[in-house]
């Protein structure tokens, strides 16, 4: 009887359609942000993560339908991230009924919007997204990335994670750039750090190839979430399968 | 038609509120979202959610000059309150010292400390209590029906309420501390989780609330 590690599939969506090839057994339109999320809600996911990647900010508000559609059917709590730039970006997805938003550039561009935003909405909805990347030279250490990991902004990332908890982020949510589509496993050593680093939850994220990784991001990385995107997708596992695997290594999930 | 007011003071997001709840109510009840006193003194039960801290929850229901109108919802309808609704109920919180909440319940707030440890794991326990949890019965009560005693619901907050009276406590749940997830009496029914983004076992607590009569004890046929 405790607290249990939450396991969350994430989906890419442009333009309002979900890709990277979402297929589901039985499922007829795997576009359809809507029936993956109800798919992955049978199938026991904690949370789900939306990654807006739509290129072109005029039709973003294409997102704020998806969220309204999502929220009217699916009673679990939902993350969006990918573009938000200002207070108001994330009001407007928090009233579609996203529970939290994830922010990376544009908490970098403007340090005070992280504590502006947890100030108006509460910490809990306000998910800071680290893109970490090992540093290439002798220094020990992770870097921060943004702009979908293209630009190097010079921050250590475990001092940044610190920096935006102390200012009110309620959750990090911790990408290794290194790892992201490798299905080499999640940078446990970066994982690691962070969740010892800060006080609140950390989410574990890229690298995910076999279930055995999701179980290694909590026992061995200290996470306290773990995110996939396409080990869930491809319908090579379901979530039940990842939590029965979570389970039998005597981590604490939700069955 | 029946009508449910979901109170809205402008502590947090209350649309997944009203969308879970017109989720079970199918067609047959309203639910409004609403600041107005008159609205929430014609319904016929009320929801009180909300997130953040109890100062500003008492500030913004007297900036909404709704006080009365909750009181008066608080003595007289099934009333549901959900993490800060549940918090707001309290007579006091360790939050703000001298902090004073709606005093329905005697008792306190607590925080959560923040180096707490696992007992099975050694980790560090993170403060907010964020995510699924379980939810042991303390007591029967007509809104557990149809759910499972130990059920995960999810919970995000960092602060807990601590009744005086543990005859109230319907329900409990284990973070470092064992603290009162669910509380009761009379017509009120209260939850530091949320049923609202708690999947089924969530949805099964709201319908069961949109079929109480607000006698602890009796439930009306669906």
């Amino acid at each position: 009887m405790s607290l249990t590690k939450r396991v969350i599939p994430c989906l890419d969506v442009d333009r309002g359609r979900v890709v990277k090839g979402v297929k589901f057994v039985g499922i007829r339109d795997a576009g359809d942000p809507l029936e993956a999320a109800k798919r992955y809600d049978e199938q026991g996911a904690d949370e789900l993560t939306f990654l807006d990647i739509t290129a072109s900010s005029d039709q973003r508000d294409t997102m704020i339908n998806v969220v309204e559609a999502v929220a009217s059917e699916v009673f679990i709590p939902l993350t969006v991230g990918g573009g938000i730039r200002s207070v108001e970006d994330i009001r407007r997805l928090l009233n579609a009924g996203a529970d939290k938003v994830s922010i990376n550039t544009a908490a970098v561009l403007d340090p005070d919007l992280v504590a502006v935003a947890a100030a108006r909405f509460g910490s809990q909805c306000i998910v800071l997204a680290v893109d970490a990347k090992r540093r290439r030279d002798d220094s020990d250490g992770f870097e921060v990335y943004t702009h979908g990991g293209r630009k190097a902004t010079g921050k250590d990332a475990i001092a940044w994670a610190k920096q935006m908890v102390d200012v009110g982020a309620g959750e990090i949510l911790l990408t290794s750039m290194d790892r992201d589509g490798t299905r080499e496993g999640f940078d446990l050593e970066l994982t690691r750090r962070v969740s010892d680093a800060v006080s609140v939850p950390v989410i574990a994220s890229g690298g995910v190839g076999c279930l055995e990784h999701l179980a290694q991001g909590v026992t061995e990385g200290g996470a306290d979430a773990v995110l996939a995107a396409s080990i869930f997708h491809f319908g090579e596992h379901t979530v039940a399968d990842a939590k029965r695997c979570m389970a039998a290594r005597g981590i604490p999930v939700r069955l | 038609m029946e009508r449910v007011v979901v109170i809205d003071y402008r502590m947090g997001n209350l649309r997944s509120v009203a969308k879970a709840l017109a989720h079970v109510a199918a067609e047959r009840a309203d639910i409004l979202v609403s600041s107005d006193a008159r609205a929430i003194g014609d319904a016929d039960r009320v929801v009180f959610p909300g997130q953040g801290a109890i100062r500003d929850c008492m500030l913004e229901l007297e900036n909404h000059g709704l006080v009365e109108a909750v009181k008066e919802a608080l003595a007289s309808k099934p009333f549901l309150g959900i993490c800060l609704g549940q918090q707001a109920l309290m007579e006091t919180s360790e939050e703000h010292i001298g902090t004073v909440g709606l005093g329905i319940f005697p008792g306190t707030v607590k925080r959560f400390s923040n180096d707490v440890r696992d007992e099975s794991t050694g980790e560090r326990l993170k403060v907010p209590h964020m995510g699924w949890n379980n939810v042991r019965f303390a007591k029967k009560h007509p809104l557990w029906r149809g759910i499972a005693d130990g059920e995960y619901f999810y919970f995000v907050h960092s602060y807990y309420v601590a009744p005086q009276d543990d005859e109230v406590t319907v329900g409990r749940t284990r973070y470092a501390v064992e603290f009162s997830s669910a509380i009761a009496k009379r017509n009120l029914f209260a939850v530091q989780f949320h049923p609202e983004k708690s999947a089924r076992a969530g949805l099964a607590l709201l319908k069961n609330f949109l079929q109480w009569d607000g006698d602890a004890c009796v439930m009306r046929d669906a």
